[in-house]
């Protein structure tokens, strides 16, 4: 049973329910947009009943990238949202606890190991790298929680997770002076690409969505009753080191697994809940969902734009999103300050 | 409220409470009985140690001693169990800006609910007194961040008030609110008198403190004196504390602080 709420409550409700189902629809059409977008063209979209080559490139290339896009989008997002409500701060972004640069030197590592290119088709070489990002990311958030004594003060959290990534950065870049041959691949790396996603990655993003998005959710009062402070919301009989504990595992989760499918794609996760926040106020519980769907629409959208731009080449995906992603939360930030100049 | 605390006259009991920020120890050996059904304000200089005093007493700050609420000890209470009982409103806590004003009260209700349960009708009810008691009620489609310091002060009482507790510990809680609204607190701590609640209050402002019925003055992390508000005695602590800066006059039915020029006699 629910508590009846009023038309003014009402409101905000249906608000969050449109801006979800924009985004889905959003989604939708981005999706046969991207299936429609490469080096072939439309009319391998078109050709594909008749043509099995068509039918392969759509089903095997464009497919698995444009989904693997939306949940890469989707995971950054979500991680986003958790992080800047467990940090009450707003530039708090999914690489904070150092996943970024873990991810780096772990594909670093890899590939001066194994010598391999992300070009590569083998399936050892490919899955190596996917898994020394993933290992990589997981290990450095492990080193941060270390640094830190755990996930109680986050301030220090925030300090380990710098100290993390600048140390981890440093040691990828040795590494790079070293074998200055896996420099280019490394470069790739760094800047994220929605290239290279099989359909195996997507299940496994699509796993790591299905578990994270509802689990983080799921805790969402606690992140509402943090932005109070922390000690109103261990007045409440909130027990707080085991949730933020279960949340940063979540955050690390998630990121880990984007990066380790897509690079550093940068911005998504900053900018997606900063864009559902610039068009309603809400509660964590919608804010989580809302800002994973408008990662995946963020990400799938750039990416299409990326494949789009200059075809039939194609612009490194995470250039796009640092251009607009950045451009529009600038835009955003003007707009906030204007009114109160004017 | 509760059968189990029928036994005990006192809403919170603490016992050689030391506590510390930082490495600054704060509390030194505090004793101190709070009786039930009345209202106790704790005034003192700044940096007496006050608001620790009500953190280590809501268990939300790291401490040494016991505390004891409704005769139960505080160690032995499940934090869900406590947070039913025992409410808390801080001063100069971060606000959830993007929260609407209902929602921030509903924040009040978390330990009645389950955890994957929205919120009962008796929550909505819950709130709903809470949000017109503290005269918010107009604005709960509103998010926080669009509120006054003083709206926004309102909205977190109604918060504390929605918790429903049998005690209520309260810092600052006057802080940004107008001279009417100030009127309004009082009267909604009457009514939390009259329903048998404890209240507990950290006040600056002396004047609104002495209209309690119990005064607590603390002064270098120790209780200096515990005694009615109308005890001539407490008056004489009290301006003793403040290095006899303030004196205690009765105006009309009321007992009012005045301040004291430095240089007078």
């Amino acid at each position: 049973m629910t508590a009846p709420l009023d038309a003014a409550l009402h409101r905000q409700a249906r608000l969050s329910v449109s801006v979800a189902l924009a985004l889905l629809v959003g989604s939708g059409l981005l999706l046969l947009l991207g299936l429609g977008i490469g080096s072939t063209g439309v009319e391998s979209l078109i050709a594909m009943r008749d043509d099995p080559v068509a039918l392969q490139i759509v089903r095997d290339i464009r497919a698995p990238r444009a989904v693997g896009a939306w949940l890469a989008g989707a995971l950054l997002g979500l991680a986003g949202a958790i992080a800047q409500g467990l940090f009450r701060n707003p530039l708090a972004d999914p690489y904070l606890l150092g996943s970024a640069s873990g991810a780096s030197l772990g594909v670093a590592v890899a590939l001066v190991a194994l010598g391999a290119t992300p070009h590569a088709d083998a399936w050892l070489p490919r899955f190596g790298l996917t898994g020394a990002a993933f290992v990589g990311a997981t290990a450095a958030v492990f080193l941060t929680l270390a640094l830190a004594r755990g996930v109680q003060q986050t301030m220090r959290l925030l300090l380990a997770g710098v100290v993390v990534g600048v140390v981890l950065g440093a040691l990828g870049s040795m590494l790079l002076m070293l074998q200055p041959a896996v420099m280019l691949s490394m470069q790739a790396f760094m800047l994220g690409s929605t290239g290279f996603i099989g359909w195996s990655g997507c299940a496994v993003m699509a796993l790591v969505w299905l578990a994270c998005t509802p689990l983080a959710a799921s805790l969402s009062r606690v992140l509402d009753a943090l932005s109070l402070g922390e000690a109103t919301a261990t007045s409440l009989g909130l027990p707080l080191p085991r949730l933020r504990g279960i949340l940063v595992a979540t955050l690390a989760l998630a990121t880990g697994a984007a990066v380790a499918q897509t690079g550093l794609i940068a911005f998504v996760g900053l900018a997606a809940p900063h864009l559902v926040r610039s068009m309603l106020r809400t509660t964590h519980r919608r804010f989580l969902w809302l800002s994973s769907l408008m990662g995946g629409v963020l990400l799938l959208a750039a990416d299409t734009l990326a494949r789009w731009l200059i075809a039939p080449q194609e612009l490194p995906v995470g250039v796009l999103t640092a251009v607009l992603g950045g451009g529009y939360l600038l835009w955003l930030m003007q707009r906030r300050v204007a009114p109160g100049v004017s | 409220m509760s059968a189990a605390a029928v036994g005990t006259s006192f809403a919170l009991q603490a016992r050689g409470i030391h506590a510390s920020l930082g490495q600054v120890p704060v509390l030194h050996g505090i004793d101190l009985d709070l009786p039930r059904g009345r209202w106790t304000s704790v005034v003192g200089p700044n940096g007496a140690g006050k608001s620790t005093l009500l953190k280590a007493l809501a268990q939300l700050i790291p401490h040494a001693g016991e505390v004891r609420l409704l005769g139960q000890s505080l160690c032995d209470l499940p934090a869900r169990d406590r947070a039913r009982r025992l409410a808390w409103l801080g001063q100069n806590e971060s606000s959830g800006d993007d929260l609407s004003v209902w929602d921030v009260a509903m924040l009040g209700r978390l330990p009645h609910q389950d955890w994957l349960a929205g919120p009962s009708t008796a929550d909505g009810v819950a709130v709903e007194q809470a949000l017109r008691a503290t005269q918010a009620w107009e604005w709960r489609a509103r998010a926080l961040g669009q509120l006054s310091g003083g709206e926004r002060q309102r909205v977190l009482l109604a918060r504390a008030l929605a918790v429903q507790a049998d005690v209520l510990l309260m810092d600052e809680p006057l802080a940004n609110l107008d001279p009417p609204h100030q009127s309004d607190w009082l009267g909604v701590v009457r009514q939390l008198l009259t329903q048998g609640r404890t209240v507990v209050s950290v006040l600056h402002e002396i004047g609104f403190a002495l209209h309690a019925d119990d005064m607590v003055i603390v002064a270098q992390g120790r209780i200096m004196h515990q005694g009615s508000c109308r005890d001539p005695a407490t008056h004489r602590q009290l301006e003793a504390v403040f290095d006899h800066r303030i004196a205690i006059v009765p105006v009309s039915d009321q007992w009012v602080a005045l301040a004291r020029g430095a240089h007078e006699p």
